[in-house]
């Protein structure tokens, strides 16, 4: 990997931020350089919200992913509005339980994950987006437990220290999940 | 080192400046900067310092007046509506000679504006910001590090040559998350003697002002702060180059712009377009040097700039017109992607080679 | 033995003050006070823009200047630099406390920020030349209400104390005037009360002084001191508006 320019996607409250931040500072535990941005404004109180991760081996130019090799879309919207951003050959995740229809580019990878549904399902609340992740870091080659433990560890204050096993619990889901 | 933590730019501010000391902040809501205020909310109260939202702007900013007159180090941040509302207390600052930090997290313009990235408050800031001669130092931090880093090299700038040090972000800077170390030898502010903190009966009073109805004195005034500006313009410019030796096309570019800009010099690289870029850390004093230098041996200068073309009026001062100077700019909120810079570069390079 | 004497915290150097205004018997009960407190060497004035714009060249404690109507978020800066130690007063006329900082006025009260404001209420502009105030009476006229104030066209004057005493926050409010004898020896006890509330962190003090213009006035210096009697009075009654201590006392 030498730059991953990721782009996380969807409505406020799916914790699309707190996603990215998961992943950044996973980076930065793996000694990566790292960027997050989020979108921010009115479109924090309910509207879309969007965020641009980057790690990579070498300096963070631009924090700005216009072009992303990882599209992450929460909902249609997001879908609608990034799809044609993505690189050629890059990857979409589309959670399928909030997006109905299909991509529409044959030149990228698509993974379909219904990461609300599943979310539901297990009694994991609204952690559809770590389920995402999960499958992310799967899918990206680059899963490892103790990064994972690590980056928790930091993202998650002590005083919500009972969250962490929840969210390794939907990571571990969305890792294992497999498409039909 | 110390461990890096990721951090927010405008949190990087706050505990850079709790950091350097500075225990009064005062501030009014606006995005995208809020965040200054809120951390300083949350933190003063915790280590016997003073956060105050106050009433306005303007209230703020002279607040800060009372607090730097006072000898202590202190701070205010903004976005660019509420920075104009500054403009006064900018110019009493710097009319008493008073140190003070102010963090301008710029948004579009002109009016209410936008909420978004803007660069364009360049010559409000540069200038000076309100009535009369005057100058601040503008310090344009690229990266969350440098928002942490510059605001302590501000207060201690303020300090040493008594006058307001600005950091001048924008909102990207002010919302990103990078990592960053907050491990800083910390200058300690010199003595003032000259701080009105109560005579204690043994000395003369001592007189903050910016007050000289006598126009021979007053002159006298302006003409030593203008010695002052001098020592800083030979001391403390800062700048960064990157691949500008060998360059044909020279970007200018500072904060966010920069970013933006360095990637488009790696691709213009790849295409074999010799491109370099000139990155202002201090937007004032302006880095001339460099420009005058690069002006020897390229073709032509590209300003790149959130804004409709401020900064390039320095460019073209500082490389003596010697070259074209180009702009390649977006406004009102809206950043220049890689690409966008790609393609001026290769128009100005006369294509790709 | 010596009857009269200069107070210390008053710098021996002639006012620059129009002959018959009151700016001077003002400036020398601040300074009685703060003689009389033992504080000279801890207090810091804050003088404002407008006639009292050089009280930083009268007073012999640390002195600042403020912009135009800034005065009480500057004290507020400067008692918060150091609580303990710093005594605040701003010194403020009507344009400057009641126009355009008002709301460093208001919002100063409403914390009941511990500091102490003198306001010189003359009901018009004096450095610039005698124009309109927001404390002109109806129908006064200025040089920029030559036909006298008209209410219906710019509304009425700022009654300060009244408008502050409905807000919680502040400590005491009172307005004097010293146009004769009787009258300064009480506005020397609201002062120095003024000034005490802040020794004892109670909180913010102001007194209105009302006082008089003869050169904008257009009046004899004792006719302005009868027209005090005669027009401002009646519009401006003296008395205490707000003694928080006093109420919980009466309680």
């Amino acid at each position: 990997m030498a730059t991953k320019q990721m782009l996380f996607s969807g409505f406020g409250g799916q914790g699309i931020l707190f996603a990215g931040k998961f992943l950044a500072y996973k980076g930065l535990l793996e000694e990566k350089q790292v960027s997050w941005l989020p979108s921010y404004g009115p479109e924090m109180r309910g509207g879309t919200a969007s965020c641009s991760v980057i790690v990579s081996d070498t300096p963070v130019g631009s924090p700005i992913v216009s072009n992303p090799d990882v599209l992450v879309a929460m909902n249609l919207p997001s879908l609608d509005r990034f799809e044609d951003a993505v690189v050629p050959g890059g990857l979409i995740i589309a959670d399928s339980t909030l997006i109905e229809r299909k991509v529409k580019r044959d030149d990228v990878k698509v993974c379909y994950i219904p990461a609300t549904r599943l979310a539901s399902d297990n009694q994991l609340g609204n952690l559809a987006n770590m389920i995402i992740v999960g499958k992310l870091m799967a899918l990206l080659d680059d899963y490892n437990e103790d990064g994972i433990n690590a980056a928790l560890s930091k993202v998650i204050s002590a005083r919500h220290a009972d969250m962490k096993d929840v969210n390794l619990k939907a990571i571990t889901l969305g890792k294992t999940f497999e498409e039909e | 080192m110390s461990e890096k933590i990721l951090m927010k730019g405008n949190e990087a501010i706050a505990e850079a400046a709790i950091i350097a000391g500075c225990r009064h902040y005062f501030g009014y809501p606006i995005t995208p900067q809020t965040e200054i205020a809120a951390y300083m909310a949350k933190k003063m109260p915790k280590i016997g310092g003073c956060f105050l939202q106050a009433e306005s702007e303007i209230a703020a900013i002279n607040m800060v007046y009372g607090v730097a007159s006072a000898g202590k180090r202190v701070m205010t941040s903004s976005s660019s509506p509420g920075v104009s509302l500054k403009g006064e207390g900018l110019s009493y600052l710097a009319g008493s000679d008073l140190p003070s930090l102010i963090v301008n997290v710029q948004r579009g313009g002109p009016g209410l504006g936008g909420i978004q990235p803007s660069q364009s408050d360049y010559f409000q800031s540069t200038r000076g910001g309100g009535h009369g001669d005057y100058h601040m130092i503008v310090l344009a931090p690229a990266s969350v590090q440098e928002m942490a880093q510059l605001t302590v090299k501000g207060f201690e700038l303020a300090d040493t040559y008594r006058m307001t040090s600005m950091i001048l972000a924008d909102g990207t800077m002010g919302q990103m998350m990078e990592p960053v170390s907050l491990d800083f030898d910390v200058k300690p502010a010199p003595e003032k003697p000259w701080a009105t903190t109560g005579t204690q009966m043994a000395r003369e009073h001592n007189i903050v002002n910016s007050l000289s109805l006598v126009p021979e004195e007053l002159e006298q005034f302006n003409f030593a702060r203008y010695d002052r500006y001098k020592i800083i313009e030979e001391n403390e410019t800062m700048y960064e180059e990157y691949m500008v030796e060998d360059a044909d096309i020279v970007l200018a570019a500072f904060g966010i712009a920069a970013r933006v800009s360095k990637n488009a010099v790696d691709e213009a690289r790849k295409m074999g377009i010799k491109a370099g870029l000139i990155r202002p850390i201090t937007l004032w004093p302006f880095p001339k040097a460099p420009f005058k230098a690069a002006a020897d041996h390229c073709k032509a200068f590209i300003s790149v700039e959130l804004s409709m073309g401020q900064m390039i009026e320095d460019v073209r001062l500082a490389s003596e017109c010697k070259r074209s100077v180009y702009l390649c700019n977006r406004a009102g909120g809206m950043i220049p992607d890689p690409k966008q810079v790609l393609d001026s570069i290769i128009k100005v390079n006369g294509g790709n080679e | 033995m010596v009857v009269f004497d200069k107070p210390h915290a008053l710098i021996d150097v002639p006012l620059h003050y129009c002959p018959g205004c009151t700016h001077g018997i003002i400036h020398r009960l601040v300074a009685e006070v703060i003689d009389e407190l033992g504080i000279e060497g801890k207090t810091i004035g804050i003088a404002p823009v407008g006639c009292s714009v050089m009280a930083y060249n009268y007073f012999n404690c640390d002195m600042i200047e403020a912009a135009h109507g800034r005065a009480p978020a500057v004290a507020t800066g400067v008692k918060r630099a150091d609580p303990e130690n710093h005594i605040v007063f701003t010194y403020q006329g009507d344009g400057d406390l009641a126009s355009i900082g008002m709301a460093e006025t208001v919002h100063a009260a409403a914390r009941n920020e511990n500091i102490t404001v003198i306001f010189i209420n003359n009901a018009i502009y004096g450095m610039t030349g005698g124009q309109m105030a927001p404390t002109s009476l109806p129908g006064q006229v200025t040089q920029t209400s030559p036909y006298g104030r008209d209410v219906k066209h710019c509304g009425y004057p700022i009654k300060v104390c009244e408008m502050l005493s409905e807000l919680e926050g502040p400590e005491y409010l009172a307005r004097v005037t010293v146009n004769n004898v009787k009258n300064v020896r009480a506005a020397k006890k609201a002062i120095k009360k003024a000034f005490q509330n802040q020794i004892d962190g109670k909180g913010f003090s102001l007194v209105e002084v009302i006082s008089s213009c003869p050169t904008n006035w257009g009046m004899t210096p004792k006719k302005a001191l009868e027209w005090i009697d005669s027009d401002m009075i009646p519009y401006y009654p003296l008395g205490v508006y707000k003694d928080r201590t006093a109420e919980k006392e009466g309680e």
